[in-house]
């Protein structure tokens, strides 16, 4: 056993390869199979990485992930590690963690992330809709938690984050103009990309034009509905130094929350103290104490935005501001590229760019670190990565070049 | 009723430690579950107290009295069959004198506009089916 930080994976090991299928609007994607998708983006983050697709031993998965055998059956790769956060989305970017967990660990030496996504039948938009009902393809099946909720028509989960929003606004006085300075430096972020599945700008008059879907929520607060698929590849920080790219050093990841926070919009009995949040606090304090960092040195944040209010809630949860006071953090600039004190989304996030759970965000951190980014932070050394606000586990990643 | 969803979407699936609820709901009358060890209430109903990990509870009569802690307005029909619904205000309740438990309801009876947290409301209850009953709540 190591001495000193040797109790945690703290700068062992480093994502050395990023791949992903092009973004398609929902359902675009067919006729391709979703697993077909998620091994076009794991050939692309090996090709990134400069290594074969055999070369990958492990696979560290979240949200339901998919069969690890079939894939493997697939692309014939020998696996030694087939491990999943379990939760949704609030796993995407404790995966990575999990792969350098399982590496450190001596369980595997080159492990894959991935997350693929085809809403061609199935609209996450509908999770919470009786099953077998027209729209409801995905939905879960009836529960004895849903029971308490799903009777007031509370069917999808932005109808029941604007909850916590609603909440947040009455608590703080976050305003609407707050969730569209998110929305709008968001866009303004995408519109640069070619990747971005939407390209014109955002004014402050469209977003309060816009339809409301489930008040405080209008349809710009909400994340998009794509196709497409995302795949990391992690290794030990040593063989890392190997591979094509520059090492992306993990430098801390943690996953889960405090326990009343627990199944937190299925339930709605989160205490006072933080029913407005994000449910990231105590993953937060984990990571910064792993990675021996604190806010003010976190130069990029891919914080995982479903839906604009949450962004706001992780800046607060992250330290990047105080409890109550994201809504005007945001309104003074502070998220937006280049000029911002702390850019965030640079990518153009869930909400422009696509939404693969959760997974551009640990492709753009690494980017950023690289040096490469279309929206390039100059001189971005520390890169935060978030998973969904959800229910337990939620999580992060800390990365560092 | 109206500022309900219609009944055919509605599918209450009770449990061991959830089924003395939904039957005193039937029954219209509200009961939520303490700890007979600790006291600690429980909503929704389950196998052990956060508290104290006791399975040993109470059925406490409520009466159904309580204040809106947050809320959302449902404007889009995320499902065809709930589109002749809306709008739908649905309210998370809190409960006094349970320690800050808290129920889900549509809030009916009232324009969305005239919604606001901390607004005090009183059950009443949608008859889905025979035999089931859930709670809504008026303004008080
Ligand atoms: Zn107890």
């Amino acid at each position: 056993m190591n001495e000193g930080d040797g109790l945690t994976m703290r700068d062992r090991t480093a994502i050395v390869g990023v791949g992903a299928t092009p973004y398609y609007k929902r359902g675009e994607s067919v006729p391709q199979l979703p697993m077909e998708l998620a091994a076009k983006a794991l050939l692309a983050a090996c090709a990134d990485a400069g290594l074969d697709v055999h070369d990958v031993d492990g696979f560290a998965l979240y949200s339901m992930g998919f069969d690890t055998s079939l894939f493997a059956q697939w692309l014939g790769i020998d696996v030694r590690f087939a491990g999943m956060l379990t939760g949704g989305g609030g796993g995407a970017a404790g995966s990575v963690g999990l792969a350098a967990a399982a590496i450190v660990s001596g369980q595997a030496d080159c492990v894959a992330s991935i997350m693929t996504l085809q809403q061609a039948a199935s609209r996450f938009g509908a999770s919470y809709a009786p099953r077998g009902k027209p729209g409801a393809t995905y939905s879960a099946p009836p529960s004895p938690e849903g029971s308490f909720i799903q009777p007031s028509g509370l069917m999808g989960p932005g109808q029941m984050f604007a909850v916590l929003a609603q909440r947040h606004m009455h608590r703080y006085g976050t305003t609407r103009e707050h969730f569209a300075e998110v929305a709008i430096s968001t866009r303004n972020n995408a519109i640069r990309r070619p990747t971005a599945l939407m390209q014109k700008p955002l004014t402050l008059d469209e977003y309060f034009d816009a339809r409301m879907i489930a008040d405080p929520l209008c349809l710009f607060d909400f994340c998009l509905e794509c196709d497409g698929a995302v795949a990391v590849i992690t290794m030990s920080a040593e063989r890392a130094c190997d591979c094509a790219q520059p090492p992306v050093y993990v430098a801390a990841s943690a996953n889960g929350g405090a326990g009343k926070w627990g199944q937190a919009i299925t339930w709605f009995g989160m205490p006072d103290e933080y029913f407005a949040s994000s449910g990231h606090r105590t993953v937060a304090a984990d990571a910064y104490r792993m990675a021996d960092i604190g806010p003010a040195d976190v130069d990029v944040a891919l914080l995982y935005d479903h839906f604009s209010p949450m962004v706001i809630m992780q800046l607060e949860d992250y330290g990047f501001c105080p409890i109550g006071e994201g809504g005007r953090f945001v309104a003074d600039g502070n998220i937006r590229w280049p000029t911002g004190s702390l850019p965030v989304n640079t990518h153009g996030g869930n909400l422009s760019e696509a939404y693969i759970i959760g997974m551009t965000h640990v492709k753009e951190a690494v980017e950023q670190l690289r040096g490469t980014a279309v929206n390039q932070v100059e001189g971005a050394e520390v890169a935060l990565v978030t998973g969904g606000p959800a229910s337990i586990p939620v999580s992060n990643l800390v990365l560092h070049r | 009723m109206q500022g309900v969803p219609p009944a055919d979407v509605i599918r209450l699936m009770p449990n061991v430690w959830t089924e003395p609820f939904w039957r005193a709901t039937a029954e219209h009358r509200m009961v939520v579950p303490r700890c007979t060890a600790c006291g600690t209430f429980r909503l929704p109903p389950t196998p052990f107290c956060p508290s104290c990990a006791s399975q040993d509870l109470e059925w406490v009569e409520h009466d159904g009295r309580g204040t809106i802690y947050s809320f959302t307005v449902i404007r889009h029909a995320v499902i065809p069959d709930v589109l002749d619904a809306l709008p739908l205000i649905a309210a998370v309740v809190e409960l006094p004198g349970t320690g800050g438990c808290r129920l889900v309801g549509n809030v009916v009876g009232v324009a969305p506009e005239e919604v606001r947290i901390s607004q005090e409301v009183t059950v009443d209850w949608y008859d889905v089916r025979e035999g089931e009953t859930v709670p809504v709540f008026r303004l008080a």
